[in-house]
């Protein structure tokens, strides 16, 4: 099976959809001639021609905003946000009309839309190129939330997310863009060539919303996690030898509870991680799911290792990255040990 | 250069406030028939003028004149007049049923009929509006049911939209109109992007666009005009100058822009601006710009010059912000009123005719109340199901929503 990165990956599930069906269309800052400035898009203005993948003005409520009226004309568009941190002009056609259209017209009208933006940090991007903003979207009824953390997931998650018929919110750690990513920002990283889940199939197929995958099977704690923070939770479990569970959620809506409730009931002990900053996180309500649904089985408190309530800095990236040391203290802590 | 001292901060205000007496003496407006018809396939830097001209067709002695004139049929102009008397006396039924209890609230067109009464009829089959709250004349024109209107004012049984939504936010993709949204200005820039699907589609239709002059200041306005000038969409960017927004005089979001047509200028998309309150001329630069839009021309701004006469809104009170006598002394008049005397003086209509027909649609409006009522009212009767709420918001419901619903015992 040939291998790809993650940016290959996702620009192969376009192409694959905009081959399998003439109501997608794709369209983004720079998406068009050059190809995006990720290189997700490479290839596919030349393939299905200008009125198929094309340059957007530098308006993210614009882009947004007429992708909604394409939708409730019949298309199907994948657009782009150049970075998440630039998503907020858009926000009020995501949750306002997006997220709301067939609710409020009663099915009348309907948004299938997918909003893809490159998400995360570690990379030194500082404030505006580094931002994890998925809880201000899984806040909002009526979207979906999807974050993918390897090749394979990200094209299956994707075609699956184009063929969804409601909006879908597709965020992209670009930090796992050309290889997985620990934490161990000093040491070499691997390419997706060298990963198993950077075998990705040609040709179509989907990864479906909403079902979470267990990336390492184990008995003491589970740990709930997604995008980089798979690898880095990884790391810190080879790390600390602890035997957890290591559950990559994928869809953050709709949760695949079922996965996350039969795994805390083995294990009694949970800890989650994510980038984005702690409060009101996501990872409030994971840890409010979890405590609702396992109470008499829970051995320990909820723990969660997230990014700081600060705005993401430059310099210290390295201090606010929740990298495997911490991650790893959590896992002792949450242990007794 | 003399000094020019210290700086001031300029906040316009309207001419006149409560109290005051209403004059709109430094409105200029044009002799009906005085403004040039353009090829549609003008270069628009030569109709600049337009953009700050009123195209009207009416003039004072209810005489269509000029080179916008006979477009319509008589048959069409009585139609359009009773579809503007329709709207009228709807509003003033939903107005009263707002006082009675039996809605929450309402907002009415009074004044403003002929904008979107007439402009539905420049409109093909599958053509597809995005109204604001204030264009209720494009389902009454193209035949909507009144009785499913007053359901939905009612959030009844029988309510289309299931009592999901604040009254007047109707939809109706079959009459092309779309989902309405109580968030200002979003649905300009979704306009341009149907219209830009309808061209990516080599489909025929078009869209149109429906904007306040209060929202134009909303940065979806600027988008839908980038997004519409970049591409070239086949929409026509309607823009509803009422003079007011809620309580802030126009002047507000115009700024110094003298008219709101002219900022569609600064966009490369040709801009007119018309008498809103004259329905041969609505129409006519309706037509003219849907022709240009179905004719890859691309984008036309309009802007239609018009008074909102009744209240923002059943939970406002003009009379807090201008004076009460304000409408009378619109000089644009009423665009009923114009247009029964444009079929009087054509002598296809009489004020008796007029009396009569008034008492008919009254009628037919009180019996799609009274079938409308039988289905429930907000408080009282049918009403849509708690379960209701739960549905429709994914096309499948999804697992922590069908959770909260068996909580909530539905």
């Amino acid at each position: 099976m040939p291998r790809r990165t993650m940016i290959e990956a996702i620009r192969d599930a376009m192409d694959v959809s905009m081959g399998r069906d003439d109501k997608v269309v794709v369209f983004g800052e720079d998406v068009g001639f050059f190809g995006g400035v990720f290189r997700c898009t490479q290839g596919l203005q030349a393939k299905y021609g200008k009125s198929r993948c094309f340059d957007a003005p530098i308006n993210e409520s614009g882009i947004v905003g007429s992708a909604i009226g394409m939708a409730a004309y019949g298309l199907k568009p994948c657009v782009e946000i150049q970075f998440a941190d630039y998503m907020y002009p858009a926000y009020d056609q995501l949750t306002q009309e997006a997220a709301r259209l067939r609710y409020r017209s009663n099915g009348d009208f309907t948004c299938p839309i997918v909003v893809r933006m490159p998400t995360g940090g570690g990379i030194f991007g500082g404030q505006t190129h580094s931002q994890s903003p998925e809880a201000l979207f899984t806040h909002v009824s009526g979207l979906k939330t999807v974050v993918p953390s390897n090749p394979h997931d990200a094209k299956g998650l994707l075609i699956a997310a184009i063929e969804d018929p409601d909006p879908v919110i597709f965020l992209e750690p670009k930090r796992l863009y050309n290889g997985p990513f620990d934490g161990h920002h000093d040491r070499p990283v691997t390419p997706w060539s060298k990963h198993e889940l950077g075998e990705v199939a040609d040709g179509h197929y989907t990864v479906p919303l909403g079902k979470a995958a267990i990336r390492r099977a184990g008995s003491a704690v589970t740990v709930l996690a997604y995008g980089t923070m798979v690898y880095v939770a990884q790391a810190a479990v080879e790390e600390t030898g602890i035997d957890a569970e290591i559950i990559d959620l994928r869809t953050l809506l709709p949760l695949d509870l079922d996965t996350i409730v039969a795994s805390v009931k083995k294990t009694g002990r949970c800890v989650i991680v994510h980038e984005a900053t702690l409060t009101s996180g996501f990872g409030a309500e994971l840890s409010a799911l979890v405590q609702e649904n396992c109470f008499y089985h829970l051995e320990a408190p909820v723990a969660r290792v997230a990014g700081w309530d600060t705005p993401y800095p430059h310099a210290q990236e390295w201090d606010y990255f929740p990298g495997p040391a911490r991650v790893g203290r959590a896992l002792l802590e949450t242990m007794g040990a | 250069m003399a000094d020019a001292g210290m700086l001031r901060f300029h906040v316009p205000e309207p001419e006149v406030r409560p109290g005051g007496t209403p004059d709109f003496s430094n409105v200029p407006i044009p002799k009906a028939g005085s403004v040039p018809r353009p090829e549609i396939d003008v270069d628009p830097r030569t109709i600049r003028d337009h953009a700050f001209s009123i195209i009207r067709v009416l003039n004072r002695t209810g005489e269509a004149v000029g080179p916008w004139a006979g477009l319509l049929s008589d048959e069409e102009l009585l139609a359009g007049l009773r579809h503007m008397m329709t709207l009228r006396i709807f509003d003033a039924r939903m107005q009263m049923a707002q006082r009675q209890g039996k809605t929450s609230f309402y907002m009415q067109h009074l004044g403003e009929e002929a904008v979107a009464c007439a402009f539905r009829k420049a409109l093909e089959p599958g053509d597809m509006n995005f109204p604001t709250y204030r264009q209720a004349g494009l389902l009454i024109a193209d035949g909507y049911p009144m009785v499913t209107m007053m359901n939905q004012i009612y959030s009844n049984e029988a309510d289309p939209l299931k009592g999901r939504q604040l009254p007047v936010m109707y939809s109706s993709k079959e009459h092309g109109f779309f989902s309405i949204s109580g968030n200002l200005a979003t649905q300009y820039v979704q306009a341009v992007g149907w219209a830009m699907a309808s061209a990516i589609s080599n489909d025929s239709r078009i869209a149109a666009a429906w904007i306040g002059d209060g929202s134009t200041a909303e940065s979806d306005f600027h988008s839908a005009l980038v997004f519409a000038s970049t591409y070239k969409a086949p929409v026509v960017l309607n823009v509803v100058n009422n003079q007011w927004a809620i309580s802030t005089f126009q002047g507000i979001a115009r700024g110094g822009s003298g008219t709101f047509a002219a900022r569609g200028l600064g966009f490369g998309i040709p801009s007119l601006r018309v008498d809103g309150n004259d329905y041969l001329a609505v129409h006519a630069v309706a037509k003219w710009a849907a022709e240009r839009a179905r004719s890859n021309l691309g984008p036309t701004l309009v802007e239609y010059v018009t008074y909102r006469a009744g209240a923002h809104s059943s939970s406002d009170d003009p009379s807090a912000y201008r004076p009460k006598t304000e409408s009378d002394a619109w000089p644009l008049g009423d665009p009923i009123v114009r247009l029964k005397n444009h079929l009087i003086a054509l002598g296809v209509w009489s004020d008796e005719r007029h009396a009569q027909a008034e008492a008919e649609i009254l009628d037919t409006v009180i019996a799609a109340q009274k079938e409308a009522e039988s289905h429930g009212t907000l408080h009282a009767g049918g009403k849509p199901s708690t379960r209701d709420m739960f549905e429709g918001l994914y096309a499948d419901m999804p697992p922590h929503l069908r959770r909260q619903r068996q909580q909530a015992g539905v």
